[in-house]
């Protein structure tokens, strides 16, 4: 007991154990408010249908039940949602990484004309709002959409199109700022073995690029998986929706649907909370390298 | 050293319980998803192969485009010119192609846009016509016209400042406050560092939507707070300055953690030996915030603070969908009032000015930045 005492208020730079106290009340406390909402939303799609409008601030109700996900999973599109979302990020991520890919080795091994001011651009595409983007690049789809037939407004095909263009500018600066890491002797030896240039690219550096090709996969997916706007004005048509689309359906049936609309939540939370707190350390580095590099 | 041993053994079975917790909520979601899959309606086999068809019809056409472009730049560069940067062409040219026709274009093409009448009346080709005195009329309305229905540029201007800078203030403060918290050998350091993420990690369209109902009169848990503290309930959505507190304090709470990330990395990064000089000489905890930690943190702090800046000046979720901008457009932001303007009420040329208005806005606050901090010196390298 005592031992855990000590533990518990473990000394270090001289905390005095009242403050160490104060500290982990603190902490506590922000924890609870960091937390609460998130529990609320668990909390809510427990709720048996007839107590959806409660007053009730209990983190677990009386009689919780899983009717909620049965209901929203039988009855509703969720599944449609999820699948949607799925094949627009799947593609946005893999079209990302490979043009990024590519592109990102030419910029970080040869010294060719136009190279400084194609970096600038990519990182000036970073200063405008994807709001700004949506009313030109909008039009445009509608005008192909029209024209030629390719219907980029209307199907996943314009969201796709955007998603992967606004991803790929980011994508270029970490992997370059991978590939600059990567000595040049090692594509060398490769050549004296009588590897070509692109061989030696295959050969030895997207394998030795294998986490900072995922980074970027990770950076593409998340970024796609959770865009709410490009979605909302591309695709008009519920058999289209992605995930944010649905739920915010759901969430305006507030008197009937709320409780679905949480069991959808924590549906989609779940995993893509896992997936950020998994991958959190990564992210956090590409955003700093982002910030030193640029 | 036993007190240390605890601490390892906690933090390690704090991560194994972490692992595992995550392990058993994945499996419930799947065990969800398989039990189900086969009971409902909406995802059917022809739904699938359809969407297959279309993603994987399309992406052999982008596929197709590619190796033609390849093609041209191979037998024009390497074969008829052989010139030695043929090869790094043809590595960047679908990236940056696909910039051009993605950004660049648009962008211009906004410009366009701008110099036009263009409207949901005038929408198809032949319906409008570009000009001078249209370009014109539409920076001047911008500014001296309404964009909503019936709210000026310049009021939704003033507003989009004071919410970027409340926001940004509180960010800083809070993500400082708790990172100065965390920074020591803490037990259960991990947990709560792990749970204070939680705003964060969860997707924004969540939060955002399920505090819209949470600000609810009735039944929302705000006010229910309020009432068991003895307080009045409030009028969160209808009343303006409320429904601009509610959206502030929502976008607070979403970007702390970022900031607390942030700081905490930088505070780590600041060397022990600093301190323990200080504390020979006998300085407080204060005095060594002030003339230690606060100086060596700026070069973290000040581009976190920045990229802060220019995200809440562009949160566009956090406003639209828990107060949709509303009551009576008094919470509407620049990013939001754009939205509109564009998609609600179909001004095209008009809203195409106002974007450029905004880009000259962004783009004055980058370059102050990118100037403080050094030029671009390091970018092309």
């Amino acid at each position: 007991m005592k031992g855990l005492i000590r533990w518990f208020f473990f000394r270090s730079r001289g905390d005095s154990p009242f403050k160490l106290l104060l500290i982990h009340l603190a902490l506590i406390v922000a924890c609870l408010i960091a937390i609460y909402p998130v529990a609320r939303v668990v909390s809510i799609s427990l709720r048996p249908g007839d107590r959806l409008l409660s007053t009730d601030l209990a983190l677990i109700p009386k009689d919780a039940t899983w009717s909620n996900y049965t209901q929203l999973l039988a009855s509703k599109d969720f599944f449609l949602w999820v699948w949607n979302s799925l094949t627009v990020t799947v593609s946005v991520s893999i079209i990302g990484v490979i043009l990024a890919a590519t592109s990102a080795y030419a910029f970080s091994r040869w010294k060719f004309p136009g190279r400084a001011p194609a970096l600038v651009l990519l990182l000036s595409t970073q200063m405008v709002p994807a709001i700004m983007m949506l009313i030109p690049l909008y039009l445009m789809f509608v005008g192909i959409t029209r024209q030629f037939g390719i219907p980029l407004v209307g199907s996943y095909l314009g969201l796709i199109v955007a998603q992967s263009a606004g991803g790929v500018p980011f994508s270029i600066w970490i992997l370059k700022g991978y590939y600059d890491t990567i000595p040049v002797d090692l594509e060398e030896a490769a050549k004296i073995d009588g590897a070509g240039p692109l061989g030696a690219f295959y050969r030895i550096i997207l394998p030795l690029s294998t986490p900072a090709l995922a980074i970027v996969f990770l950076f593409n997916f998340m970024a796609s998986w959770v865009d709410y706007i490009l979605p909302r004005v591309i695709l008009p048509k519920p058999e289209l929706f992605t995930w944010p689309l649905g739920l915010q359906r759901l969430q305006g049936q507030f008197q009937t649907e709320w409780g679905m609309f949480a069991a959808a939540s924590v549906l989609v939370a779940i995993p893509s909370m896992a997936l950020f707190l998994y991958s959190s350390k990564w992210l956090i580095s590409g955003l700093t390298l982002g910030s030193v590099k640029g | 050293m036993r007190s240390l041993l605890a601490g390892d053994i906690a933090e390690k079975l704090w991560s194994w319980l972490r692992a595992l917790l995550a392990l058993a909520l994945l499996a419930l979601v799947v065990k969800f998803f398989a039990t189900y899959l086969p009971k409902q309606q909406s995802l059917t086999p022809t739904v699938v192969l359809g969407s297959v068809k279309t993603v994987g019809g399309f992406v052999a056409l982008i596929a197709a485009f590619v190796v033609a472009l390849e093609f041209v730049l191979y037998v024009v560069l390497m074969k008829l010119l052989k010139w030695k940067h043929a090869l790094a062409y043809m590595l960047v040219a679908p990236g940056m192609v696909g910039i051009a026709l993605l950004f660049l274009y648009p962008f211009g093409y906004n410009i366009a846009i701008a110099f036009s009448d263009r409207s949901l009346q005038r929408f198809l080709p032949g319906a409008y016509s570009y000009g001078l005195a249209y370009g014109l009329e539409n920076f001047k309305s911008v500014f001296t016209d309404k964009i909503l229905h019936d709210t000026g540029f310049w009021e939704v201007f003033a507003r989009t400042w004071l919410w970027t800078a409340i926001n940004v203030f509180f960010h800083v403060l809070g993500g400082l406050g708790l990172a100065l918290l965390l920074n020591r050998t803490l037990p259960l350091r991990g947990l709560y560092r792990t749970i204070l993420v939680f705003p964060w990690a969860i997707p924004q369209v969540i939060v955002a939507l399920a505090l819209h109902n949470e600000f609810h009169y009735q039944y929302g848990f705000v006010n229910n707070l309020l009432v068991s503290l003895g307080l009045p309930r409030v009028q969160w959505l209808s009343e303006p300055v409320p429904a601009f507190v509610a959206a502030t304090s929502s976008n607070i709470w979403l970007g702390i953690p970022f900031m607390m990330v942030i700081i905490l990395g930088g505070l780590q990064s600041i060397s022990h030996e600093f301190y323990e000089a200080a504390a020979i000489d006998g300085a407080s905890g204060w005095q060594q915030f002030k003339s230690i930690t606060w100086p060596l943190l700026q070069p973290v702090l000040t581009p976190a603070t920045v990229m802060g800046t220019i995200w809440t000046f562009n949160a566009f979720n956090v406003i639209y969908l828990i107060t949709v901008g509303g009551p009576s457009e008094k919470t509407d932001i620049l990013v939001t009032a754009l939205f509109k303007a564009a998609f609600e009420f179909y001004r095209y040329g008009q809203a195409a000015a106002f974007a450029l208005v905004i880009f000259v806005i962004l783009f004055a606050v980058s370059a102050t930045w990118i100037q403080l901090s050094g030029g671009l010196k390091g970018v092309t390298d």
